[in-house]
């Protein structure tokens, strides 16, 4: 079984990366929100949440961010996930499901390109 | 809500929201009884506001005008025939219990714990969970976590899925078979 003295491997691994990072990747950073108020949570936004920190880790992409927010203000629309890639417009997904989210991944923040069928307006 | 998990991190966010440091989070089942608490040292509520909160027509928010979160768990825990509870200090925290009977068929599954938890890591909050059956218990502190990771976030993608993976061997452990 898994125990927190695991964690130190990690950690190790992660480290040696860190150092070797230059100070500017910061800006850098792919940021993934995903909704989570209550209308959010109840449309299935915990499953997309969850798939996104799957992908992003298996991949070991370590400028890219999975975080959380509350109300995005169209509960008809949840899950509903932002993605803010540097220098470009926010992009915003809407009824995302974790199917959807391994196609954003793979697309977007993986390839580059927005995927033109889940932005609002599309569904 | 599906699931009892997922109502837990709905009622955790507000706490989240209320800029708690420190969130702690049982859930025990004992008894035919499945309690749940989660208690916050957030801002708190005032007695006036505390009175209105269970009402789905109360809420802070501007975007909204219906707060449902702690409506839809207090209904899921009385249907089962069980009991709810909030109280609430101003600057101290607040304390949300709820209590489903287990054998009840109006009752949601427990769902999935560990999902809930690593959903709500974050550097600057910190939970403690404690999860008991049938007189077993686990208890998850982030304040443990951080103390070995260091300067890494405890929210990079990294760590949460290896912390999932950690809680779900330990929940099903605790379990021996149970099903919630
Ligand atoms: N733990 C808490 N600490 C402080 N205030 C809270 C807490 N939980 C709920 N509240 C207050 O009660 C309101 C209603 O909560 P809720 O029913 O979950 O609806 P919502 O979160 O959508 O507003 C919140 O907007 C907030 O003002
Ligand atoms: S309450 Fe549904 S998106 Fe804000
Ligand atoms: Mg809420």
């Amino acid at each position: 079984m898994k125990s927190i003295a695991d964690i130190k491997a990690i950690r190790d691994q992660m480290q040696a990366r860190i150092v070797n990072r230059d100070n500017s990747d910061a800006e850098l950073e792919t940021r993934i929100v995903v909704g989570m108020a209550t209308c959010g949570i109840a449309a299935g936004a915990r499953p997309v949440f969850n798939e996104f920190v799957d992908l992003v880790a298996a991949k070991g992409l370590h400028n890219v961010k999975v975080t959380r927010t509350g109300c995005l203000g169209m509960c008809k629309l949840e899950p509903i996930v932002e993605v803010f890639v540097p220098g470009e417009e926010k992009v915003t997904y809407v009824k995302v499901d974790p199917e959807k989210a391994k196609e954003i991944f793979t697309r977007h923040i993986v390839g580059g390109q927005v995927v033109n069928e889940y932005l609002i307006g599309e569904q | 809500m599906r699931e009892i998990a997922l109502n837990i991190l709905d009622i955790a966010e507000n706490s989240v929201k209320a800029k708690a440091s420190l969130i702690e989070i049982t859930v025990t089942a004992a008894d035919n009884i499945l309690t749940v608490t989660i208690t916050d040292n957030g801002k708190g509520m005032s007695k006036d506001f505390l009175e209105k909160v269970t009402d789905p027509f109360t809420t802070t928010r501007t975007t909204r005008k219906v707060g449902m979160g702690i409506p839809l768990f207090k209904d899921a825990a009385e249907m089962t025939g069980g009991s709810f509870e909030i109280e609430s200090e101003p600057g101290r925290g607040t304390r949300v219990t709820a209590r489903f009977v287990i054998d009840s068929i109006d009752r949601a599954p427990l769902g999935d714990i560990s999902d809930t938890a690593v959903t709500l890591l974050g550097p600057d909050i910190d939970f403690v969970w404690v999860y008991t059956v049938n007189g077993r218990s686990f208890t998850f502190d982030t304040r443990e976590i951080k103390a070995e990771l260091g300067d890494i976030p405890i929210n990079s993608p990294e760590i949460i899925s290896f912390l999932r993976n950690l809680l779900k061997e330990n929940i099903d452990s605790i379990n021996g078979g149970t099903v919630l």
